[in-house]
């Protein structure tokens, strides 16, 4: 049977992890390497690391990351922020990543998704859509969360599903760095519209949370960041949570 | 002892670079070419692959004369060979993927789509399944039955003689994991991303 997957995640800038609360106010610690491999010693299903300030600064720093990581870390690793090009891609895959996931540049040029999953293949490829609420629908945003394209999301999942994501990435603006809660009705919504894996993100606070993403946001893995990261709880403890909630994992 | 994986422009090795690298240590030479001298004084080929059976048959049928150096190495002369995902199906005499497409021929049998049930099961197949084993093979030694590996297709390998299955994994149905005729291996899952026990199976391939 195949296991619902825990995948913490790592915000990265300029070569250091940082956790953002909703995109802001963040704050230094530690080395990414480091972090990655004591989730990858402790049970983690994949890596994620996230270059949050990629658009707008230099990001040669998260080559060197994701070179070193790779070469201690042997549990899937995946790589977003900040890829506009096939080229980026490549270049991150060349260093190591096994996917990359890809959000702005997913929105303007959505060839970008055509041509690199034909280039590289739908499994490596994971288009991170950042939604958030508006009416009673979800407007697609891009630059880490900063401009609404009002672009409906659950059309637009479809829409990356069809040009050859093997993968979405689903954040909701409105609960991420809230630790409220997955937006279940977001996740649902898109799980049961595409037929490729949806992981669920942004609001994670415990464990019940990551229970509820799976159970009731029919999501196929559950990315957090602040749960895993301060040491509130380890991938160890969580995968055990979701075990006894009945929720085959890895362990 | 010399092992070369095979370079074809399938799309990213690093990880499978990165992970026999690891397990080699000093004590295996790992080349990472697709010369075909280096690839014929190997004792033993790596063949990745990752996109599409056809974008990978299509590769290695770009560089000259490599499918015939991998007929001779394989089948000829018989020394170990592993393939990985695509490497894997490709041991097949045809695919389907995008379009039909005709394989190594290898291992009689085809590569299909893997049946979701009318969407019941999500596909790509993506992440951590059990493996079911059901014939010793030499890359299973010390690897416990049931123990998880790390998947990533669509498409599944069905062979004709179905003695050549080492493991099965269990999706929407019954899927082919693992096969082992004579020198020939290979797995659908991904022991490069396999974590420990992925390790493990690429030091018991470096042994044979």
């Amino acid at each position: 049977m195949l296991k619902s997957r825990i995948i913490p995640c790592l915000d990265v800038k300029n070569g250091r992890v940082v956790k953002g609360i909703n995109f802001v106010d963040l704050k230094d610690a530690g080395d990414p390497v480091e972090q990655a491999k004591i989730y990858s010693d402790g049970g983690a299903d994949e890596i994620c690391f996230l270059d949050i300030t990629a658009s707008n600064e230099n990001r040669d720093t998260i080559y060197d990351v994701v070179e070193k990581t790779s070469k201690k870390c042997f549990v899937p690793l995946t790589v977003g922020g900040g890829v506009r090009s096939v080229e980026d891609i490549n270049k991150l895959l060349n260093c190591g990543a096994d996917k990359v996931s890809i959000n702005t540049a997913a929105v303007q040029n959505p060839e970008v998704v055509v041509e690199s999953s034909k280039k590289f293949g739908s499994q490596c490829i994971v288009v991170a859509i950042d939604a958030k609420k508006s009416g009673d629908k979800w407007e697609t945003f891009t630059h880490g969360g900063r401009n609404n394209t009002g672009i409906d999301a659950i059309e637009f999942a479809k829409k990356m599903e069809d040009s050859g994501a093997g993968e979405l990435l689903v954040t909701s603006m409105d609960r991420d760095g809230t630790q409220v809660g997955y937006d279940i009705e977001l996740m649902s919504k898109i799980s049961s519209i595409v037929n490729i894996p949806v992981i669920a993100s942004g609001g994670v606070g415990n464990l019940d949370h990551l229970v509820d993403g799976i159970k009731l946001g029919n999501a196929s893995a559950v990315l957090a960041a602040s749960i895993f990261h301060y040491g509130k709880h380890s991938v160890k403890e969580a995968k055990e949570y979701l075990d006894s909630k009945g929720i085959p994992v890895r362990i | 002892m010399n092992v070369t994986i095979v370079d074809y422009n399938s799309g990213n090795i690093s990880s499978v670079i990165n992970s026999f690298k690891e397990v080699a240590k000093d004590k295996v030479n790992i080349e990472v070419t697709s010369d075909l001298n280096k690839i014929k004084s190997s004792d033993k080929v790596v063949l990745p692959g990752q996109g599409s059976f056809k974008s990978c048959v299509h590769a290695l049928k770009k560089i000259d004369g490599l499918v015939d150096t991998l007929h001779e190495f394989a089948i000829n002369n018989k020394k170990p060979l592993l393939g990985i995902c695509v490497g894997l199906q490709m041991f097949a005499d045809v695919g389907f993927e995008e379009t039909e497409t005709k394989g190594l021929a290898w291992i009689s049998g085809k590569v299909s789509r893997i049946d979701n049930q009318n969407g019941k099961y999500k596909l790509p197949h993506i992440g951590w399944n059990q493996i079911n084993i059901v014939k010793d093979s030499k890359i299973f030694k010390d690897i416990e039955n049931y123990s998880h590996m790390y998947f990533v297709h669509s498409y599944e390998f069905v062979p004709e003689d179905k003695s050549v299955i080492s493991a099965t994994t269990d999706y929407s149905s019954n899927i082919v994991c693992s096969v082992e005729k004579e020198n020939i291996f290979g797995t659908q899952f991904h022991p490069e991303k396999s974590d420990k026990i992925g390790l493990k199976i690429i030091d018991n391939f470096l042994n044979i």
